[in-house]
């Protein structure tokens, strides 16, 4: 079940402290583009589509900016990873054979989600490994499956989309994201050529926040408990805005604000990066 | 110690509200968590010597029968007794027999969790014998009359203002919460007690098969004494405790060094080869080494969990974990808590008893990032909750959660046909408008999702959806 051998460990070069990142995955290499011309199919992640639209059109408008011909598959559906997690594998699977039945033909997919990501890309070799036909059509789908802001960053090179925020951000680096992934540098970067935007960075950023799916709601104390650190290490960073690279997370952090009343706004990183901010952000209303 | 991971739940829930645990747990998580990752850059090797380590593990435990075979020739070449013991009770019973063979009356022991494991302090006292635990932490818990909360440092859920009270009571000094004084007290205390004891037990690092002498490894220099100055010496070690060659021992050092505490190397690192010979002035006289199976053989059969056999028990992963360090390690209701009690607990004592352990962990990977062996805890974290979710026979594992089996039966009829999914989040739609306050949040939801409401509010699902609204859809 090992997400594979390789490097083990990085330095990221934009934290003073050598803030130290191992990755269960060990970073993905991703290697970059030489003309931008593949179309990107949107995975939207079935939390965007159904509770957080407003981050499913951030991103639709970050490729119009940038002139990237998008599709948005209207079959698409949850890519099984509630039921993984859960240790529900044959459910899991019928989600995984799905979604790869969407989106094989597509050039590029892009993902607002890093979990999402991780389950696509690392966990579909686990469901399909005795099964051989399926194994290579999931590889097929893994390797051109790609986190929002890696796919800004590290295939497009893109870091400065034009866009303006006034506002103190920090940054929530979601568990999936950052140690399955290795992204930690990217919305970083992208957040750094956001004009009006004062980066700072709260104490732990890189730790759970205490989602953890069906967690949340079978050990609700716990979970509790973990938030309340987050939500101070937030309040602490004196940011006026947390950003983040997966809904998930931040739905536990807004939730949480939400109900201590906190004021901090709460933000996927494609919302910042739009062009005006034709968003807002994300509150607990529709 | 009694294993109870069904109160898992219970002890949570008053742990996260114990301010003076909490506090202990951060400075712990603090210090330790970040230091080890540091510990581990300044490898001259980089912290990719984490993989050798793992493929060192991996050699030895694919090679275990071969290298327990020739550990207990050599051990016997040296004059030593071995003794494999299938469970807890055959090596608590052989612990018995050696210390009425030997007449033995007090017992010094240095830190051991396989001996917290089987259960052997009650079974000694029991059997009217005196036994004391010499390192620091240790004996604190053992003078509270507490089970360790911690693999490496047992004591850290009680502050220095608590060891102080108890140290005056039991220890008949007058109260001081100044640790180097308190110290001193322990030290003056188990002084008499080494000198007195008949008989040393100690754990085991780990063994090495080439030369038959175990390795044990410590920062107070009280297992070496544990082991040398009493006339008889019983090491118990877990069967997967061993490594081929003495060659090893130098990553597999370093590295638990620095996953335990994030030294470069730990204070004092003894290798034992058992009782003194004619031509040697100290050591004991006799030494008996006990392998334990207790469950291993079944997790070393099973493709899924062998690596787990890797762990060398540094509690790397408990000073990074995030529910531990809100939790702490009495919640888990076994001598192994954290991430690697987790995936161990369940394995040694019940899939099912201990279904908490895995099931109250969020996979955020930063145990195995931690992990000086680099094992992939989450993996198996997610392999118990799968075992959980089909039922095992093997395991002895039911299949308990008929709704949550139903609820993903549904969900998977909804992720494949578009149609019903659709239908689904409509119902939901509907049915929300019951729980949403005129705030237009939710602050409260039903069974079974009550849950996330106790603490935080959920946005409804949205009535104009991303997909279906996209101008790109296709």
């Amino acid at each position: 079940m090992s997400g594979g051998a390789g490097r083990s460990g990085f330095i990221c070069d934009t934290d003073p402290e050598f803030r130290l990142i191992n990755s269960f995955s060990m970073g993905d290499e991703v290697g970059r583009m030489k003309t931008n011309t593949k179309k990107v199919s949107i995975f939207a992640q079935c939390l965007v589509d159904a509770v957080y639209p407003e981050v499913g059109k951030a991103v639709e408008n970050i490729f119009k900016q940038l002139n990237i011909p998008v599709d948005c598959p209207g079959e698409q559906t949850c890519c099984g990873q509630p039921a993984f997690n859960s240790g529900y594998f044959p459910e899991a699977e019928i989600a995984a054979r799905h979604f790869i039945e969407v989106f094989e033909n597509s050039e590029q997919i892009v993902c607002p989600s890093g979990s999402c990501v991780y389950m696509v890309r690392h966990h579909y070799p686990v469901l399909f490994k005795d099964r051989e036909g399926w194994l290579d059509r999931a590889r097929n789908v893994g390797q051109k499956t790609y986190e929002l802001t890696e796919y800004l960053v590290d295939v497009l090179g893109v870091e400065d989309l034009g866009a303006q925020y006034n506002g103190k951000v920090t940054i929530h680096d979601s568990c999936h994201a950052m140690r399955g992934l290795g992204i930690y540098n990217q919305p970083r970067k992208l957040i750094n050529r956001v004009q009006g935007a004062q980066l700072v960075e709260m104490k732990d950023s890189d730790r759970c926040c205490g989602f953890g799916g069906t967690f949340s709601v079978q050990y609700p104390e716990i979970s509790t408990a973990m938030v309340d650190d987050k939500v101070q290490n937030i309040l602490e960073s004196g940011a006026d805005t947390v950003v983040g690279v997966d809904m998930s997370c931040l739905m536990n952090i807004q939730g949480r604000l939400s109900r201590l009343k906190s004021d901090v706004k709460v933000m996927h990183v494609a919302q910042i990066l739009e062009k005006n901010l034709p968003s807002g952000p994300i509150s607990a209303l529709e | 110690m009694k294993i109870e991971p069904e109160l898992y739940k219970a002890k949570a829930k008053k742990a996260v509200n114990n301010s003076v645990l909490q506090n202990a747990l951060a400075g712990l998580q603090e210090r330790l968590g970040r230091g080890t990752a540091l510990s581990y850059q300044r490898l001259p090797e980089g912290p990719d010597l984490r993989l050798k380590a793992h493929d060192i593990r991996s050699h030895a435990i694919e090679h275990l029968d071969i290298l327990l075979g020739a550990l207990a020739d050599n051990v016997r070449q040296n004059g030593g007794h071995v003794f494999f013991a299938e469970d807890g009770q055959a090596a608590v019973n052989h612990c018995l027999e050696i210390t009425e063979k030997h007449n033995i009356k007090k017992i010094v022991k240095g830190k051991s969790m396989v001996t917290e494991e089987i259960g052997l302090n009650i079974a000694l006292e029991r059997a009217g014998l005196e036994v004391t635990e010499t390192d620091l932490g240790e004996y604190i818990v053992q003078l509270a009359g507490e089970t360790p909360s911690h693999i490496i440092a047992p004591a850290i859920h009680r502050t220095r203002h608590q060891i102080g009270e108890l140290f005056a009571d039991k220890l008949g000094i007058s109260y001081t919460d100044n640790p180097p004084i308190l110290t001193q007290a322990a030290r003056k205390a188990l002084r008499k007690k080494f000198l007195s004891a008949d008989m040393g037990i100690s754990g085991c690092n780990l063994a090495c098969a080439e030369t038959g002498h175990i390795a044990v490894v410590s920062n107070e220099g009280n297992i070496r004494m544990s082991s040398t100055l009493p006339r008889v010496h019983v090491a118990f070690m877990g069967m997967e405790r061993i490594t081929a060659c003495l060659e090893d021992y130098d990553i597999l050092f370093r590295l638990l060094s620095r996953g335990a505490a994030a030294q470069n190397i730990a204070g004092y690192v003894s290798y034992l080869g058992g009782p003194k010979t004619d031509d040697q002035i100290d050591g004991p006289e006799a030494f008996y080494l006990i392998i334990i199976d207790n469950g291993r053989s079944r997790i070393l059969a099973d493709n899924d969990f062998r690596e787990i056999l890797c762990c060398i028990r540094c509690a790397a992963c408990l000073n990074v974990c995030p529910v531990y360090g809100k939790i702490g390690g009495h919640a888990y209701g076994s001598p192994y808590s954290g991430p690697i009690g987790a995936v161990v607990t369940p394995l040694l004592f019940g899939i099912n008893q201990a279904k908490d352990l895995y099931c109250g962990e969020t996979l955020c990977g930063a145990c195995k990032d931690a992990c000086p062996i680099n094992i992939d805890i989450p993996g198996m974290l997610i392999t118990l909750r799968k075992k959980r979710a089909e039922g095992d026979r093997k395991w002895n594992v039911k299949r308990t959660n008929i709704m949550e089996r139903m609820i993903f039966k549904i969900w998977a009829l909804a992720v494949k046909n578009k149609k019903i999914y659709d239908f689904f989040l409509r119902m939901t739609g509907f049915l929300q408008t019951f729980f949403t306050g005129h705030d237009g949040t939710i602050h409260r939801l039903p069974f079974p999702f009550s849950g996330w409401t106790k603490s935080r509010n959920m946005r409804p699902i949205s009535s104009k959806r991303f997909i279906s609204g996209s101008k790109n859809i296709r």
